[in-house]
């Protein structure tokens, strides 16, 4: 078997960035939207850290803005899923296409 | 050899959790394959020695939104729209779209795979066996990265607001 190396890693992320990216992009539920967001940031997360093992175990700063990423994904379905709550008070539904009150 | 098996058990365990994440009818069930995901995400992590990142990830990934999404699918009602269409109309051309930008990161992953290789990975490191991944990751935060770290802190705290205000009776 070959040894896994950094190109590996960086095929897993595309392919799971690609599985973010079409369940954003097809779904209607609002909350299997913001779950596929969570993949797309886990995607970047495995690049991140892909490359800071890569340059040695000296070098933390990919893990460092990792760490950031993650920050950013707990703040963002914080303030969705807030959204989200507001939204389902007001209009009854959580698919994504039948919110159109600003389609003319 | 044994790292090898891990890194595809690891990875199968992402990809088929990610997969079935999006096509899952039921919300809970997508919750649960993406816990299985996050927690395949997770394990990568410890292969590539984050520890802390690893542990970072299931407390607050596993642990925190995932309560998080599964006390939102629980208040909000979602029986009428398991049965409804799950995927909107433009489905086909979302996919054709997918499929375009993958084949140029398939592409460029593929041909530029010498590029990669940044360097011999000095795996005899001083300074990593002396502190360990967790102290070296809290020093570089705590003096390089000070600054982020508090924008961070402060980016939690208009998010904490924000969803506060959200999730109010009254707006």
């Amino acid at each position: 078997m070959h040894p896994v190396t950094t190109v590996h890693y960086l095929a897993l992320s595309a392919a799971l960035l690609l599985i973010g990216t079409v369940g954003v992009l097809t779904r209607r539920n609002i909350v299997v939207i913001l779950m596929s967001i969570e993949l797309i940031l886990n995607a970047v997360n495995i690049n991140l850290v892909a490359f800071s093992h890569a340059f040695g175990p000296d070098h933390v700063q990919g893990q460092i803005f990792a760490i950031f990423v993650i920050t950013d994904a707990v703040a963002e379905a914080a303030v969705g899923l807030g959204i989200l709550i507001a939204l389902f008070r007001n209009k009854e539904t959580v698919l994504a296409d039948e919110i159109d009150l600003l389609k003319w | 050899m044994i790292d090898t098996v891990f890194f595809y058990v690891f990875a199968l365990m992402t990809l088929v959790g990610g997969i079935l994440t999006i096509t899952r009818r039921n919300a809970v069930h997508s919750a649960i394959s993406l816990i299985v995901s996050l927690l395949g995400v997770a394990g990568l992590y410890l292969l590539q020695q984050a520890e802390f990142l690893f542990a970072v990830q299931i407390v607050l990934y596993v642990g925190g939104i995932m309560v998080l999404f599964l006390f939102v699918i629980m208040l909000v009602n979602l029986d009428q729209a398991a049965k409804e269409r799950q995927f909107n109309g433009q489905w086909l051309v979302a996919l054709a779209a997918v499929a375009a930008v993958g084949v140029v990161v398939g592409w460029f992953v593929y041909h530029g795979q010498s590029a990669f290789r940044i360097a011999e990975r000095s795996s005899g490191s001083a300074l990593a066996a002396v502190l360990g991944n967790t102290e070296l990751v809290a020093d570089s935060l705590f003096s390089e990265y000070l600054l982020p770290f508090e924008i961070a802190s402060i980016l939690l705290l208009v998010a904490v607001v924000g969803s506060v205000v959200m999730a109010k009776k009254r707006i």
